[in-house]
């Protein structure tokens, strides 16, 4: 990569240790186009052997690089330095908030991902899958409604910025939310009795403030708080209907 | 929260949006030449309407308050289970006999 002359280097501060730690210092050179995953990268090949941080397809598809820059939480494969410094040259890597710190900057995604089970976040064909092929017009709502969350990564970086999820270390959060969202709009799902009951309980949708930094902050433009909006609609419909 | 709470304190705020409308709207309309407390009661004593009115903002209050609370103190502290819910169904009924109290103290003759 070429490396930009007339720059000073970034002054990195980059998280050491668990829970308890500390941060350290480390220079790195300006490069054009550098993302934040590069920094990360050549800090880990050139500097320090064991700094411990997680990636694997640098290009916005895994979700597993996300980390807490600058007190935001990004995708930092395609996150630039230029957009984040701005005209300085201050980094400060930390990650994610609301996950267990396995080492420096990666972090357990374990109870993030059991949420969406609990959320019955996965699809459910039922005792009797259907033998065709269904037939979903793509221009049904509730195709359109699934869309909007569908390209969802599984980064976490909804659920480290949501303070509901501080507050309240089981609310299933935006993420997990979101994905139940999608599969009450697929037409095909036979657990929706089910998927309904998962979400609607004390730390289910309904203990969504609406703050909406999880949709701020979501690198894919998902909104998990309209997922979770339609999801507060659908138990409402529930339990006055008397299904709930 | 359950599904039921959730709707009550939908439903309440609801109410509320118009009881507290109508409570302020009588206030500033009433107090605008000054006003003494014989004036107020000349008005309120054996008004149905007034009574009414504030039966149900009351019935609100007291339906709409104590599920927030709950949220909160479930956020905030480690409070949970049966000993929270019974706490605040009694902070609820207190509200509601205060509540009275007050809306017939003001339309008893
Ligand atoms: S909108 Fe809901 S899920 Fe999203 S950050 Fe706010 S409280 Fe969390
Ligand atoms: S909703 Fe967005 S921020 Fe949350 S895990 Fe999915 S891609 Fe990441
Ligand atoms: S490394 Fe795959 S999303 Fe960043």
């Amino acid at each position: 990569m070429i490396q930009r002359q007339n720059d000073k280097p970034l002054r990195v501060e980059v998280w050491r240790g668990t829970a308890n730690g500390h941060f350290q210092r480390f220079d790195v050179p300006r490069r054009e186009n550098q993302t934040v995953l590069d920094v990360v990268t050549e800090i880990q090949r050139a500097q320090d052997a064991t700094l411990s941080y997680r990636f694997a397809c640098r290009v916005g598809m895994c979700g597993s690089c996300a980390m807490v820059v600058n007190g935001r939480p990004r995708w930092t494969c395609r996150t630039r330095v230029a957009a984040v410094v701005g005209d300085g040259d201050a980094l400060k890597l930390e990650p994610l908030r609301n996950f267990t710190v396995v080492k420096d900057l990666a972090v357990d995604m374990v109870a993030f991902f059991d949420k969406w089970r609990d959320a019955k976040g996965y699809f459910e064909s039922g005792p009797q899958p259907a033998e065709d092929f269904a037939v979903v017009p793509p221009a049904s709502p509730q195709r359109q409604a699934a869309n909007e969350g569908i390209e969802c990564i599984g980064c976490g970086v909804c659920y480290s910025a949501c303070d509901v999820v501080a507050w309240d270390k089981d609310y299933l959060g935006p993420s997990a939310l979101n994905r139940a969202w999608t599969l009450v709009n697929d037409v095909r799902d036979q657990a929706q009795a089910a998927r309904m009951q998962a979400v609607s309980q004390g730390s289910g949708c309904l203990a969504c403030h609406t703050h909406m930094s999880c949709t701020n902050f979501c690198p894919k433009h998902i909104a998990p708080t309209y997922a979770i909006a339609g999801l507060k609609r659908a138990m409402m419909r529930r339990a006055l209907g008397g299904e709930a | 929260m359950s599904a039921k709470l959730f709707i009550a304190q939908r439903l309440s705020a609801f109410v509320l949006a118009f009881a507290v409308a109508i409570h302020l709207a009588t206030i500033l309309y009433a107090v605008r030449g000054g006003l003494t407390a014989a004036e107020v009661l000349g008005r309120t004593r054996g008004n149905g309407i007034f009574l009414a009115i504030y039966v149900v903002f009351v019935i609100a209050v007291a339906v709409h308050a104590p599920i927030g609370l709950r949220n909160v103190l479930r956020e905030w502290t480690a409070w949970r289970g049966r000993s929270l819910d019974v706490a605040l169904a009694l902070f609820a009924l207190l509200l509601l006999a205060l509540g009275l109290r007050a809306a017939f103290a003001v339309y008893a003759v």
